[in-house]
């Protein structure tokens, strides 16, 4: 006969802090607390010592101190006089704009590069297969570099455009692409309404807001009526009305004109100057960061399965429209996350600049102002700071695009 | 009736005809150049701009790699024998290999001894790779660290030798202890270990380094290609068990480990791998000892692991989620414990699952080890863009460097890609 008993209700012992299951996470705990203090204690105690060694604080005042070094590339006013501060947001603008326009022109070659590699076409398909692969392969460090020796080694200098017989031409007289930097044209408003150009700037993308609800007003009416009648109203040319009226009524009201870049003297002046290694980077972030983002949105079209474009193709739509209204709204679920963390690497990539001389944050904050004023750990903080901070608002943006297009199952 | 026998049949097929050749545009070349290349009139514009895309590369490429010139000792005499053809000048890869490969510090009498490494390498790695090989082999990958630093770095042999020993110490213990508590085995081995490197650091004499048998050569004078080697293989080997530790204690049921690998692995993930470089340069040195000089390898090994670690910990993390709840269920009704559960029956599937991530992350490690340059390390982009291209030599020599480069960060690249999709199908034991 068996006989049921209580668990022991043993005394506390010693040995149950590391054989109980109920107590040994806690200890581990305990354990794992202490062993961080320590060494943060440790760490801590290690900084306190080399920096009363080199006679240094903590202190983050000198971001208020004049930096006395110029910025070529800004899209704010600074000069040698301004502060490190100026100067670290003229990086963090840097930043920014190199990274906003990689990820735009990235995801063109990407989804351009992606599609056709897995077109009919042998050929094609294996040139971007050769594209990807070469580039995934190879360090973008290595392709900046060799794109701003093009910038720079291969480009033609402003004197070969000089003279009466001169080695190079501008392109349809509006851009001169030379070893300083390539020079486009500006728009320019003569007659703002705003004195402040980017006010003016600002209006311009106001009213495209305003066409892009009226382009979708356009189509809910044209729905509408489809739904009613069974008849779709032609709405292309409505919908080009109200893109470009507006704009182009705006234009001429505020003056546009185009200030076109000229020679004058030794260098271009005049019209946009877009830098080198603002060429150097933007671009080879874009080609790298493409080659990986052609292989999401290859495998993104090649997740959907075959039976979708076979039944679209059986409802008798044409290829094109099998590809945009079955195929890539399913696929940009599978495309899309993938798409944001490229997008988050090449942000960090950005960082890069530093090897071309592009004056990103990395480049000024965490290079000149560093050198110049030997504070590496409040530099290095802040840097860590600001790439943290922009990457959990990218993946929040990410968690929250999933959230949406999660598929409602039960 | 009767006329019918009469008149004769015109025409009776007496045996099956033989079946006619298809088409001559419906088979062979032809058929499949017009399936695959000329089906439709974008496919024809497709394939004549790709066409005209390839004539344009070959046309300004091979000419220029066909011309070469493979011996010269300057620009300028490249120039000379090129007599105004396009051509490139490899001379300058033939000239400067030895700092290409090995920097421009390293012994030149000691070369051998890199390339003694390299060697033993690929035999230390080939049963890590391919595991139809002899399990024995791998106790001579287990040596490999040992000789490699004694080859590369010289000096004594007494400090890798110490350090083996550490090691071998604390494998006994484990061996001991852990066969009741993984954690008391964990926890003595790591004592173990460092009472025996204490004890033998002290025995090693100052001047061990003097009248060794290999001379000793400091960290700062190893460059070139080797250093991206050495970074690539150092960091990917050390940050795989940090990121598995990293992963496990990320799925942790204790708030405490979970939030502090969460925050460790978030952190790093987070901030561009120059910043820790950075770290690693100017800042590190602020939190050892005070009169304790670790040398600028040493920290950026330190930072670029944790920074791979990171990334490996969330492809491992990965893996540990596709698992079906049954397989950690079904451990724990065998009565396994955590250490045995996780070493027998998770982790291996877990990893199998991983592979292709963990090798993505490998080939991103082994390309931005190229980031060192930024840090004023003479790693082979370092060397291009420092000694070589400053010198009077080979000032303006551009293409050919850079190009050589690219080709040697490709085979390896493409090498190790192609590698991890052989595992993957070698692995694959599901029938899909």
């Amino acid at each position: 006969m068996s006989t049921m008993t209580d668990p022991p209700k043993a005394d506390f012992r010693l040995s149950m802090l590391i054989n109980d299951t109920r107590y040994r996470s806690l200890t581990f705990q305990v354990i794992a607390a202490i062993a961080i203090a320590l060494s943060i204690w440790y760490l801590g105690n290690n900084l306190i010592q080399n920096l009363r060694a080199a006679g240094l604080n903590i202190s983050y005042t000198f971001l208020g101190d004049p930096s006395g070094y110029d910025i070529n590339q800004r899209l704010i006013e600074y000069d040698s006089q301004s502060s490190h501060g100026r100067a670290a947001v003229v990086g963090i603008l840097n930043t920014l704009l190199v990274a906003f326009l990689a990820c735009i022109t990235a995801t063109v070659f990407g989804v351009i590069a992606g599609v056709l590699r897995l077109s009919n076409n042998w050929l094609v398909s294996k040139l971007m297969a050769v594209y990807v692969e070469i580039f995934r392969n190879i360090p973008v460090l290595i392709w900046i570099i060799i794109i701003f020796t093009i910038m720079t080694a291969v480009l033609p200098g402003p004197r070969a455009f000089r003279g009466d017989n001169p080695t190079s031409s501008m392109l349809f007289d509006l851009f001169a692409f030379t070893n300083r930097g390539v020079y486009i044209p500006g728009p320019h408003f003569s007659s703002g309404f705003f004195s402040a150009a980017f006010l003016n700037w600002l209006l311009v993308i106001a009213v495209l807001i305003g066409s892009w609800f009226a382009s979708r007003e356009v189509e809910k009416r044209a729905t509408l009526q489809q739904e009613q009648t069974g008849q779709r109203p032609k709405t292309g040319l409505v919908k080009l009305g109200v893109w470009l009226v507006p704009v182009a009524l705006l234009m001429v009201l505020m003056g546009l004109t185009w200030d076109v870049p000229e020679l004058k003297g030794f260098n271009f002046s005049g019209g946009i100057k877009i830098g080198g290694p603002l060429i150097a980077l933007w671009f080879a972030l874009s080609i790298y960061t493409g080659a990986f983002i052609a292989e999401n949105v290859r495998a993104g079209i090649q997740a959907i399965s075959k039976g979708q474009t076979e039944a679209a193709a059986a409802l008798g739509l044409r290829p094109g429209r099998i590809m945009n209204l079955v195929i890539l709204p399913q696929a940009l679920r599978v495309i899309i996350p993938p798409l944001i963390s490229q997008y988050l690497n090449i942000t960090k990539n950005s960082s890069l600049a530093i090897a071309v001389g592009y004056a990103d944050i990395t480049a000024t904050l965490g290079g000149i102002t560093l050198n110049q004023t030997g504070r590496a750990i409040e530099c290095v903080l802040l840097l860590m700071l600001f790439y943290l901070t922009a990457s959990l608002l990218i993946s929040m943006a990410m968690n929250v695009y999933n959230a949406s297009v999660k598929l409602k199952e039960r | 009736m009767a006329d019918q026998t009469t008149n004769p049949i015109a025409f009776v097929a007496e045996g099956t005809i033989p079946p006619s050749p298809p088409p001559a545009n419906q088979t062979g070349i032809v058929k499949w150049l017009r399936e695959n290349l000329f089906s439709g009139v974008t496919n024809t514009i497709l394939t004549l701009l790709s066409l005209i895309l390839i004539y344009v590369l070959l046309k300004n490429t091979l000419p220029w790699i066909m011309n070469g010139v493979w011996n010269a000792n300057s620009l300028a005499e490249c120039r000379e024998i090129l007599a105004g053809k396009t051509g490139a000048c490899f001379a300058v890869l033939t000239e400067r290999w030895p700092q290409l490969i090995y920097g421009f510090k390293y012994p030149d009498e000691a070369y051998w001894r890199p390339n003694l490494a390299f060697v033993l390498m690929l035999v230390a790695l080939a049963p890590v790779l391919f595991f139809d090989l002899p399990r024995k082999l791998l106790v001579f990958t287990a040596l490999y660290p040992f000789i490699a630093f004694w080859l590369i770095w010289g000096g004594s042999i007494l400090v890798p030798l110490v350090a083996l020993v550490g090691f071998i110490a604390a494998g006994a213990v484990f061996q001991k202890l852990g066969r009741n508590s993984f954690a008391a085995g964990f926890f003595g081995a790591i004592v173990v270990a460092l009472i025996v490197w204490n004890i033998g650091g002290a025995l090693i004499p100052e001047d061990a380094n003097e009248g060794a048998m290999l001379t000793a050569v400091p960290s700062r004078d190893l460059g070139g290609f080797m250093l991206n080697m050495m970074l690539g293989l150092t960091c990917v080997s050390l940050s795989v068990p940090l990121g598995i530790a990293l992963a496990l204690g990320r799925q942790s049921s204790m708030p405490l480990i979970k939030w502090v690998c969460v925050i460790f692995i978030e952190f790093i993930r987070g901030v561009p791998l120059i910043t820790l470089l950075f770290v690693a340069s100017v800042m590190l040195a602020y939190f050892f000892p005070p009169d304790s000089t670790v040398d600028l390898f040493l920290r950026v090994v330190i930072m670029i692991t944790m920074f791979s670690a990171a990334y490996i910990a969330e492809v491992i993390r990965g893996g540990l989620a596709a698992l079906p709840r049954g397989q950690y269920e079904a451990a724990d009704s065998l009565g396994l414990d955590y250490p045995q559960a996780m070493r027998l029956i998770i982790l291996p599937q877990a990893l199998k699952i991983s592979i292709p991530g963990i090798v993505n992350v490998a080939v991103g490690l082994f390309k931005d080890t190229t980031l060192v340059s930024v840090i004023s390390m003479f790693d082979l982009v370092g060397m291009i863009r420092g000694p070589i291209l400053a010198s009077t030599e080979w000032n303006g020599v551009y293409w050919e460097l850079l190009g050589f480069a690219a080709l040697l960060f490709f085979v390896v690249c493409y090498g190790i890609s192609q590698y991890s999709q052989w595992l993957e199908r070698r692995l694959a034991t599901d029938h899909r």
